[in-house]
């Protein structure tokens, strides 16, 4: 399994990068990990003419404490954010979602950003950040713009980034008030066959791979804030998903699991 | 010291923890061309057109092939099959390039050959296929019904009918007449073998001198070069055949297959040494597959739980093509349904079907893991009817009584050569706390938890040592199953050791070592042995079968006798006794009760090279040779112990403990021994749990890849725990039995029977493979609240 | 296009590919044959080496990704004194049977050491989640790891 070949450009800056997206339009690709890019040009699944190289701009290997929420630039590794004091201290649970992507030769490799513009519905990163309410900054020709998690994605592997933007920096409010991760899969190694997150006491639930899309739980959202219990909020877990059929889950199956794990997580959570 | 019994550390780590051992891929010379297939995208179609033109205009493309291209002058006979399990079994002729019809997603319809790997690559997307579907037998239930066909040209997809039935009637009366009775159907899914090493072939042929050099990622170098000749017409003492450092086989390598032909005959046809390495996708969909049977298993038992009578009758899937031993791998354990019980009344029946799939062959165990299977459900199954322990069923059903026999004739027409089971359950027993295990089982059923406790017991017997030669004829086998060792003292007293079965991780250099280690006295660092190269070893029949200590190491150990008795009458002529005084003692030969006679049998090398005073009548060097064809097969046996909670809110089965308590016989290195145990047990494990080679109904593969075909990693199992008796076999000189494959005959059972065993309380009495946890859930479910299983 | 990358302490510079995948580098230009290639979807581990001292999959990177890096594989592993603690410990264990998963074992097992010296079987399992093996059941490979551990290599 070998790459169709491609021409390559290291971008030496954010602004090389968009100026290169610019010239190369739809047919390039930011290359920043590689861990998800990398894999479907094997199978020739993606034939980018030109993939340019971000995975250099150490600038934007950051986490950082700011007023409120923690800054995270967009090439910080998953291995990064898992050993993250400054998450230990203001997002604990973002440190642990990133522990349980992949395997740790993934993490080593694997960054935030590049998980987040990949847009899986299977991924855990981009569910944890949803779940937190955060927000990520995207990169333009005309310069940067603010786009809300739950806005950001739009459909299977789709985002609301422009071809020629990037994303620089994700931010997620600072905050340790009750969390809880569900994995639930067969391999550790493996994507979730349904992942659940649940963020500041259940003001924030998420959902992997219950769509085409990270979801919000949102039917599970209001009803605990409409005061339901966590049992009763947990039963409304699949409401207005279509979660996908694959060779480990039926649609049936998986709403279960929703609903098993979201209560889970919220009992951990110590939501009750 | 004895060496044998000691857990000697193995020669061949050294090599391969630092990257020296070389595998098929490492292995690059200097012009040679690589293959790309281009294969099948349809699952049964007639190829309407093949356009090579784009592909032929790539850089680095140096030549492409149809099937068409390829019908004259590149082979004299399709691929072969060796096991026409009866005279008039269907076998459609399979060439290594598909002509008119593809047949299986992953048939190769073409071929090009570029001076890269990558350019092979890029050059495979250029060939265009134009196919016209033909309708896709894409599963047993499609093949049996016998609408659809495989091979239209056939008129039916039933390719035999084999079975062990001598007296229908009298079985038929011991169910009728049983008191309790199970039947059920037990479906043995696909596997994807997997060896950690994708398959590869390089062939370096000399175009003035006519020979050829094939160096395959292969468990049966001997066989293949038989085969080359058999299949390309080259004559066959031009061909050399070269298996290296080889990363595991599990049956998946012992085959003759499509891309080693190719590249014979490609490699000669352009005077240039021709390669290929597959992808895992193509290791995965295109390489044969294992198991693939329905299973539809009867026993009666009487009022106490006696076995009274046992009927089994099984759907093979074949695949697409009959590869090597396709046919035969199922009824390798037809022998076996009756598992380590007498069954008074006992049939079998076995029907092989085409499918349009990929084909199937020998995997870790080839046969005798699903027939351990059926017959330790339908035990299972069997105590649950008449209302008894799964411990105490099979208590009440061991041959002769649980107590240790010698030279048994099972109703399948074999001899067991020795067993002693009830110990060996009972230690099992022991080392799990199986009584424990079972109160707090109690206790959380009664507590009604959400995690359940399941205890899930396995004994099974299995055969190794193939084969006799004889039995193998009686079966319709086209080779023998004997095996061939050479030992010889080099002139400095080391010892050199000629193997003719071929290791791919058993630690073959390791055990031979010691083998003859033990029986000279002399430290095992002194010998080396040679293997896997028909230029170094022209005589053997390989690894596959648990075959290579059994018959193999036996060879070894009857050639190495002959090489002391020689050196014994070196000795004797040296010292001036008669050889009958002389005895070998600690490495030393001597004249009986006189030590200071005492001479190295080592000094013994330089004296027979020299030859400047033999006795007379004696040939110079100490080379001794033994071709030993074994007078019966080796029965080994053991229980297995599985424990598994089952979380009910989810249907996630957790594997928390495991013993295996096996068998083998004389053990020659327990360390290895114990490896073969562990690794076989997940790979079974596997089976029950994870894995399934799944297609869709228009015959597509599902999961042709390690994201989505689950073999599972260290985070999935625990540790495995192992002991073991003895009960040596009667079969052989050394005791030995095999255990290469024991691990995975007997843990899928123990699995599954866990699986089940903590769920019987709501009803549940049997649980399809692999037990997911959708499908565990679903059943919880459907016994909790009637739904849809 | 030119990259200099340095593997076991030796700096090469050559030419590549943009699309040459890092195990290819390292296999069919440099000859370094020790590092193994096992899937094709980031799952086997089989091609596990350290870029800058941290396990890596060299079959999901390109060779031009680790333009400038610091890279360990296998042959870099053992010294003129002999074998890796790590690579001891797989022996003295049993930790292989056929070799293949072993380079890629090795190195994501001391890439894992590195970042947690005094770990238990269960961590020591989930370290190596990301490397199959289908000979030994990964019972001897944990076994091996702790015993690494314990002795503090």
């Amino acid at each position: 399994m070998i790459p169709a070949a491609f021409d390559y450009q290291v971008a030496e800056s954010a602004d090389h990068a968009i100026a290169l997206l610019g010239e190369h339009g739809d047919e390039s690709k930011l290359l920043a990990g590689g861990h998800s890019l990398v894999p479907m040009m094997k199978f020739r699944l993606a034939t980018p003419t030109m993939v340019i190289d971000v995975g250099r701009l150490d600038d934007l290997r950051y986490i950082r404490a700011e007023n409120g929420h923690v800054a995270i630039g967009a090439l910080t590794r998953h291995h990064e954010l898992e050993n993250s004091d400054v998450l230990a201290d203001a997002c604990p649970m973002l440190k642990h979602v990133a522990s349980l992507v992949g395997d740790p030769s993934v993490r080593h490799r694997g960054t935030l950003g590049g998980t987040l513009a990949h847009s899986d519905p299977a991924s855990d990163l981009p569910a944890a950040v949803l779940a937190l309410g955060g927000t990520l900054v995207a990169q333009g020709p005309s310069g940067t713009r603010e786009i809300a998690a739950n806005e950001f994605f739009t459909g299977y592997f789709e985002s609301v980034l422009a071809p020629d933007e990037m994303l620089t920096e994700i931010r997620v409010p600072s905050g340790t008030g009750g969390w809880n991760y569900q994995k639930f899969n067969r391999r550790a190694q493996d994507w979730a066959i349904v992942g659940v997150g649940v963020a500041d006491g259940g003001k924030g639930v998420s959902l992997v791979n219950m769509g085409s899309v990270p979801l919000r739980a949102t039917a599970v959202e209001e009803a605990l804030a409409g005061g339901a219990s966590a049992a009763d909020a947990a039963a409304l877990a699949a409401e207005g998903t279509e979660p996908p059929t694959d060779l480990n889950a039926d649609a049936d199956y998986r709403g279960h699991l929703a609903r098993t794990l979201v209560l889970r997580a919220l009992t951990e959570a110590g939501v009750s | 010291m004895s060496v044998i019994g000691s857990r000697l550390l193995r020669k061949e780590d050294p090599k391969l923890l630092t990257g020296e051992g070389k595998y098929i891929d490492d292995i690059q010379v200097a012009g040679q061309l690589w293959m790309g297939m281009v294969r099948s995208t349809q699952a049964h179609a007639a190829i309407a057109s093949v356009d090579l033109s784009a592909a032929l205009e790539q850089p680095g493309v140096v030549a492409a092939y149809s099937g068409k291209d390829l019908t004259e002058g590149y082979w004299i006979a399709p691929l072969p099959c060796a096991w026409p399990v009866t005279p008039d079994m269907l076998n459609p002729p399979h060439y290594p390039v598909a002509v008119d019809e593809a047949r299986y997603v992953g048939d190769i319809v073409a071929v090009v050959l570029a001076e890269s790997r990558y350019e092979a690559a890029d050059a495979v997307e250029h060939v265009v296929v134009e196919y016209e579907p033909l309708p896709v037998v894409a599963s047993l239930t499609d093949a049996v019904a016998d609408e659809k066909l495989a091979h239209p040209e056939l008129g039916t997809n039933k390719a035999y009918t084999w079975a062990i039935d001598e007296n229908p009637d009298g079985v038929q009366a011991a169910l009728d007449g049983s008191a309790h009775k199970v039947e059920a159907t037990y479906i043995q899914q696909r596997l994807i073998p997997s060896a950690m090493e994708p398959r590869g072939v390089l062939a370096v042929p000399s175009p003035h001198g006519g020979d050829i050099t094939l160096y395959s990622a292969t468990q049966v170098p001997h066989i293949l070069r038989v085969m080359v000749a058999a299949t390309t017409g080259i004559p066959e003492q031009m061909i050399r055949v070269i298996a290296p450092a080889v990363g595991g086989g599990f049956g998946a390598k012992l085959n003759i297959n499509a891309d080693e032909i190719l590249a014979v005959a490609l490699a000669q046809k352009l005077g240039k040494p021709v390669r290929w390495t597959e992808t895992r996708t193509e290791a995965a969909g295109s390489t044969t597959h294992g198991r693939g049977q329905e299973q539809h298993v009867e026993i009666g038992s009487d009022a106490d739980g006696k076995i009274t009578a046992i009927r089994v009758k099984i759907d093979a899937d074949m695949g697409a093509y009959m590869q090597l031993i396709t046919p035969g791998t199922p009824l390798l354990g037809s022998f076996l349904y009756h598992g380590v019980y007498e069954a008074p009344a006992f049939s079998f029946t076995c029907e092989g079907f085409f499918t349009n799939k990929t084909p199937t062959d020998a995997y870790r165990g080839a046969g005798r893991p699903e027939a351990s299977y059926a017959i330790e459900r339908a035990m299972d199954m069997l105590a649950a009817e008449v209302g008894i322990d799964p411990a105490e069923i099979r208590r009440r059903n061991y041959i002769n009584g649980g107590e240790k026999f010698e030279n048994w004739d099972n109703p399948a027409g074999l001899t067991f050569d020795s067993g002693h089971y009830t110990p060996n359950l009972d230690l099992a027993l022991d080392l799990a706390k199986y009584d424990e295990l079972r109160a707090e089982q109690a206790r959380r059923r009664e507590a009604g938890e959400s995690k359940q406790l399941g205890i899930g017991l396995c004994t099974y017997v299995e055969i190794c040592g193939l084969a006799p030669s004889r039995a193998l004829g009686d079966l319709g086998y086209g080779a023998g199953g004997w095996e061939h060792a050479t030992v010889r003292m080099l002139p400095t007293g080391k010892v050199e050791v000629v193997s003719g079965s071929t290791p791919h991780g058993q630690g073959h250099e390791t055990s031979w070592s010691m083998i003859v280690a033990d029986k000279m006295g002399i430290d095992p660092a002194d010998v080396t042995v040679l293997h896997s190269d028909t230029a170094l070893s022209p005589l053997g029949l390989d690894t596959y079968g648990s075959r290579s200590l059994a018959v193999g190491g036996v060879a070894i150990a009857m050639a190495v006798d002959k090489l002391i008795d020689k050196c014994k009458a070196l000795a004797a002529h040296q010292l001036e006794a008669s050889v009958d005084d002389i005895v070998l003692e600690d490495g030393n030969l001597q004249v009986a009760g006189s030590p200071d006679t005492a001479t190295p049998i080592q000094t013994m090398g330089f004296a027979a090279f020299t030859a400047h005073d033999l006795p007379e009548g004696m040939e110079p060097n100490l080379n001794e040779a033994v071709t030993y064809d074994p007078p019966n097969f080796a029965f080994p046996f053991g229980t297995h112990v599985c424990v598994v909670e089952v979380d009910e809110d989810t249907g996630e089965v957790e594997m928390i403990d495991y013993v295996a308590v096996d068998d083998c016989g004389q053990q020659i290195n327990p360390l290895i021994v114990e490896g073969q145990v562990h690794g076989g047990v997940v790979q079974g494990v596997a089976q029950a749990l994870w894995e399934d080679a799944v297609y869709d109904a228009d015959g597509n593969p599902l999961n042709p890849s390690f994201m989505d075909y689950l073999v599972p990693s260290a985070a999935e199992v625990p540790n495995i725990r192992t002991d073991s008796t003895t009960t040596t076999s009667t079969s052989n000189p050394l005791g030995v039995k095999g255990v290469g494959e024991a691990g995975t005959i007997g843990s899928a059972a123990a699995a599954v029977n866990a699986v089940v065993d903590a769920l019987s309380h709501h009803g549940v009495r049997d649980m399809a493979m692999p037990a997911t946890p959708q499908r565990v859930w679903r059943t919880i479910d459907a016994a909790k609240n009637g739904g849809q299983a | 296009m030119e990259v200099q990358i340095t593997i076991n302490g030796t700096t090469h510079t050559s030419e590549v590919e943009p699309r040459t995948l890092l195990v290819h580098h390292i296999r069919d230009d440099l000859g370094l044959t020790g590092t193994n290639v096992g899937c094709d979807t980031s799952s086997c581990g089989a091609c596990t080496i350290h870029i800058d001292g941290q396990s890596a999959k060299s079959c999901t990177l390109l060779a031009v990704q680790a333009n400038g890096a610091d890279l360990t594989t296998i042959e870099g592993m053992a010294s003129g004194d002999g074998l890796h603690p790590m690579q001891q410990a797989f022996m003295e264990n049993h930790g292989l049977q056929c070799g293949y998963c072993t380079p890629g074992m090795v190195m994501a097992a001391t890439s894992f050491l590195n970042e947690n010296a005094d770990p238990s079987e269960a961590e020591v399992r989930e370290g190596l989640e990301g490397n199959l093996c289908r000979c030994t059941g990964y019972h001897n490979i944990v076994k091996s790891v702790l015993d690494c551990a314990s002795k503090g290599a």
